[in-house]
């Protein structure tokens, strides 16, 4: 991976070059070798090491900007990365909404440091070990085992013609199991910056539980019930509800939170913020201009606090950019990605025993807008959907569709347990609790 | 390029690879989105870089480099032994290839204007031109415009003889009118959603498919959905226009048919298939009517190519025919798992960088004898058309779906008459085909791109086309989505 050192140089040298013929450039230096091994049927089926190293130009010249990407870093590409950046810029029109880029104001290097030496030294043979952990657990159990087990480290560095120079280096371990019997199946997925924290075994145990309880799954009605949403299915259902706090979909009246600040949107036990600094978040301590990420509260007991910004949608909006900006030029513009939602102090054991009938749901599957205005979604249990009959988890249930106003699901939230760092497969890790909810509105049963 | 690949095989079978396959790709892409009358995004840039795939101690090993250099060549191979041989400890059974000729030939994609050559000038006339009329419908208040243009040189070699160099120039065009009051969003797409439409084909497509015609009556019909009424609660006969058909394809059938998913290889992320390998050539999946092929060698298909990317030729296959589940999409390393000679051809990869999994082609639906959409329309009593998709779900063994779509249509009497919004419907795959009694005739197909599939871990996106004339399915549940 191109270090700090490398990559400042790589800058300076592309702003040189630039500095007489544009009036100002960005350049993002990125890459990653995340390594990912594959398993299904208790045997390692894909086993794939890819390095891949990119660079960014954007471009300013009277009131126009582009941006050309390519993967030589040699002094050679990159000049000539510039010259066609050049061309491009003059073919455009004006932009009278762009902002200048980022200047340097003698920032402090944020204390974020995500970066571990062991797991970025994994080998393939190391990450082999970590599946046949995985393989041995399912075989013992009668069970069948899929997954992967991926590690690595990426990298990215943002520099401009202003002086700016932020760099930030980071580790990845990640492991997710699916364990399936003849006709239940279980799930579970960690990932964090540091290997030593993901203790596969247990994992594996946590996912061959789960399948083994929904064995020989019930049918149930669909229709309005209490559930116990799991870590991973509260991250996934609420997916859904980050981009209308981006400042940009308040510009473009794409919000389903247009008008709203500083009004109760949602019920009073719901406090959310984006911190990239919360200990148990990942992710670089700048935007995709390199501005510093604040922390900033987004709900305030059910009350919308405030929404975040790129330097672009905060010009529109007429206030000052929260360092949530995407690399310009973008049409999306700005996005929350270190979401924290405060939790409770209700174990999921203490909510499934305060549940008359219910449904327990360890995680959702193919979450989709359907009305963005309600922001309705519908999406599907999996991997461990179960009855809950006075206080007890009572059986194995087949999977159901559901149909759900997130506003209205977060205004029904009875208790939270704590927040912790949570993986899932439809939105970014976040820091976020298990619920209680009631009145979830399930409309169709599948057939397994 | 050439003398690279032969390097890298050489050290390949030096470090003890039994099989490897190289592929060396070159990548320029353009991207252009205008949102009302600024440049919301201007990317354009290349890549390139080499990917090797090999077999040792029986296991699959993939590394990947940009650095085409011998010394960077011969660690990336070393590498991808090391990661095979890693896996050949854990395996539950050695990786078997299905034979395959060996090719020596060079492929070219059918186009007429290399859209590289178009200015970048006419290119945001033609999205400014069409946000102006958008704009000039009261209450529009984002019009969003889209060109998109990929052009890919990929030399594949395999260490069974096979040296293979395609050009394949991608082109997609689009336009989005969105309408929003104090109480409602609305949004309407041309000609298709995902960014609009796409083809292995060249600037013509932008040209045929002559955004700005279209650009007044989308802008009207979101302002007009602002007010239209739900889509009522019911069991109702259903006509899905061509793009809306062409998703319920990709995921009802297309996903399913990929025997990766039928062996369980995907079930951690993208999912699992109820068309599992014993009810191949005994499951009733449709109608009679419904024949559904894999065809890479449709022109212009998002879907096609000359080869994949393990080198096997582009072909044509039945998926389902006169309804009776009948093939799989399939590679040389699972072919023989389920007796197949041969494989589907259908390995692909997002780029260089990545090992090719199965991947849809051209999935499409055959034409029916139909006749027009209006014909159909005529011929339905109480229905409902729906058009362009908004929003697309289905569970993770591809039986129970749910789609909502951009607008709908009532149908009385065999005439269409009030515009519906917030339109759904759902059903259990199966069954839905099951209930297709009409299919349109080869006059309104169309093999719509699809860019965005999504598959694999880590996740590879992907095109696909999908074949299709408007087809009608009886009592189907519709409004589900939004009724209380």
């Amino acid at each position: 991976m191109i270090t700090e050192i490398k990559a400042k140089q790589i800058v300076e040298t592309a702003v040189r070059y630039a500095r007489r013929k544009v009036d100002a450039i960005e350049v993002t230096i990125s890459g990653s070798n995340i390594a990912t091994s594959r398993f299904a049927n208790n045997g390692m089926t894909q086993n794939q090491a890819p390095i891949t190293e990119g660079i960014a130009v954007r471009v300013i010249l009277n009131g126009r900007q582009a941006r050309l990407s390519g993967e030589s870093l040699s002094e050679a590409s990159v000049r000539a990365l510039i010259d066609n950046a050049i061309i491009a810029v003059k073919l455009l029109e004006k932009d009278d909404g762009l902002e200048p880029i980022v200047a340097n104001k003698g920032r402090k290097k944020a204390a974020v440091s995500r970066f571990d030496r062991a797991t970025a030294k994994m080998s393939a043979l190391d990450r082999a070990r970590e599946v046949q952990k995985v393989i041995r657990v399912a075989v013992a159990k009668k069970l069948i085992a899929s997954g992967v087990y991926a590690s690595g480290e990426t990298f990215r560095a943002i520099g401009n013609s202003a002086g700016l120079f932020v760099y930030h280096r980071e580790t990845s371990a990640e492991c997710s199991i699916t364990m399936t019997a003849p006709d239940s199946s279980g799930w579970v997925k960690a990932h964090s910056v540091n290997a030593a924290d993901i203790n596969v075994r247990a994992l594996a145990e946590s996912a061959a539980q789960k399948a083994t309880l929904s064995a020989n799954p019930q049918e149930v009605d669909p229709g309005r019930y209490t559930v116990v949403l799991e870590p991973a299915a509260v991250l996934d259902l609420l997916g859904a509800l980050w981009y209308s706090f981006a400042g940009t979909s308040h510009v473009d009246k794409l919000s389903a939170l247009r008008g709203k600040l500083d009004k109760k949107v949602f019920g009073g036990n719901i406090s959310i913020s984006d911190d990239v600094t919360h200990e148990d978040q990942c992710g670089q301590p700048f935007d995709g201009e390199g501005m510093p990420r604040q922390t900033l509260s987004l709900v305030e007991e059910g009350v919308v606090a405030s929404f975040v910004y790129g330097r672009r949608s905060a010009a529109s909006m007429g206030v000052l950019a929260t360092g949530h900006g995407l690399e310009q030029p973008s049409a999306m513009g700005d996005y929350p990605v270190n979401i924290v939602i405060a939790g409770g102090e209700t174990s999921v054991e203490e909510m499934i025993r305060s549940v008359d009938r219910g449904i327990l749901v360890t995680r959702v599957w193919y979450v989709r807008e359907v009305d963005p205005t309600t922001l309705l979604i519908t999406g599907l249990t999996q991997d461990g959907t179960f009855l809950i009959e006075d206080g007890v988890v009572k059986c194995g249930v087949k999977n159901m569709r559901f149909n759900v106003s997130l506003i209205e699901m977060l205004n029904n939230v009875l208790l939270l347990s704590p927040a912790v760092r949570t993986a899932g497969e439809e939105a970014l890790p976040a820091v976020v609790p298990a619920m209680k909810v009631s009145g979830f509105n399930f409309t169709e049963r599948t057939l397994y | 390029m050439k003398a690279l690949a032969e390097y890298a095989l050489d050290v390949g079978r030096h470090e003890g690879a039994t099989y490897i396959d190289v592929r060396i790709i070159d990548q320029q892409y353009q991207h252009i989105q205008t949102k009302n009358l600024t440049v919301a995004e201007f990317n354009q840039g290349t890549s390139s870089g080499m990917g090797i795939r090999v077999i040792a101690s029986g296991g699959w090993g993939f590394a990947s480099t940009q650095k085409l250099t011998k010394a960077a060549i011969f660690k990336t191979v070393r590498e991808a032994v090391a990661v095979a041989r890693a896996s050949g400890t854990c395996l539950s059974q050695p990786v078997k290839l299905a034979p395959e000729p060996v090719y020596v030939a060079e492929w070219v994609s059918p186009h007429l204007v290399d859209p590289f050559s178009v200015s970048t000038e006419e290119k945001l006339e033609l999205l400014f031109g069409c946000a102006k009329t958008m704009l000039a419908v009261g209450g529009v208040t984002l019009a969003v415009g889209s060109l998109s243009f990929i052009r890919e040189v990929k030399y594949f070699a395999s260490s069974e003889g096979s040296r293979i160099k395609q050009t394949c120039i991608r082109s997609g065009v689009g336009i989005e009118a969105n309408a929003t009051d104090k109480h409602d969003r609305q949004r309407r797409l041309w000609p298709n959603s995902f960014g609009g439409q796409f083809e292995l084909a060249g600037w013509e497509i932008v040209q045929r498919w002559n955004i700005k015609d279209h650009a007044r009556r989308i802008a009207e019909e979101a302002v007009e959905l602002l007010t239209a009424p739900n889509c009522p609660k019911a069991h109702k006969d259903i006509i899905l226009t061509g793009n809306q058909l062409g998703l319920q394809i990709h995921e009802s059938c297309g996903h399913p048919a990929e025997l990766d998913r039928a062996l369980g290889w995907e079930i951690n992320f993208a999912g699992f298939s109820f068309l599992t390998p014993e009810k191949l050539g005994k499951l009733q999946y449709g109608s009679p009517l419904v024949n559904l092929v894999a065809d890479s060698t449709e022109p212009t298909g998002l879907g096609s190519f000359g080869f994949d990317d393990e080198g096997v030729a582009a072909k044509c296959t039945y998926l389902v025919k006169d309804g009776l589940f009948s093939g799989y999409l399939s590679s040389r390393d699972t072919a023989h798992l389920i007796g197949e000679k041969a494989s589907g051809g259908a390995m692909w990869a997002e780029s260089y960088a990545f090992q090719p999994i199965i991947r849809m082609t051209n999935i499409s639906l055959l034409p029916g004898i139909a006749g027009s959409l209006e014909d159909l329309i005529k011929d339905t009593e109480d229905g409902i058309l729906f058009d362009t998709n908004k929003s697309w779900s289905i569970d993770g063994r591809r039986y129970n779906f749910q789609f909502s779509t951009e607008a709908a249509w009532e149908i009385k009497n065999g005439k269409r008459t009030r515009l519906l919004k917030n339109a759904s419907y759902s059903g259990i795959t199966p069954e839905f085909w099951g209930s297709c009694d009409a299919i349109c005739s080869p006059e309104e197909y169309i093999n719509w791109g699809v860019p965005n599939c999504g598959k694999g871990q880590p996740m590879q996106t992907m095109w696909t086309g999908h074949g299709a004339a408007p087809a009608r399915f009886r009592n189907v549940q519709v409004g589900i989505a939004t009724s209380d």
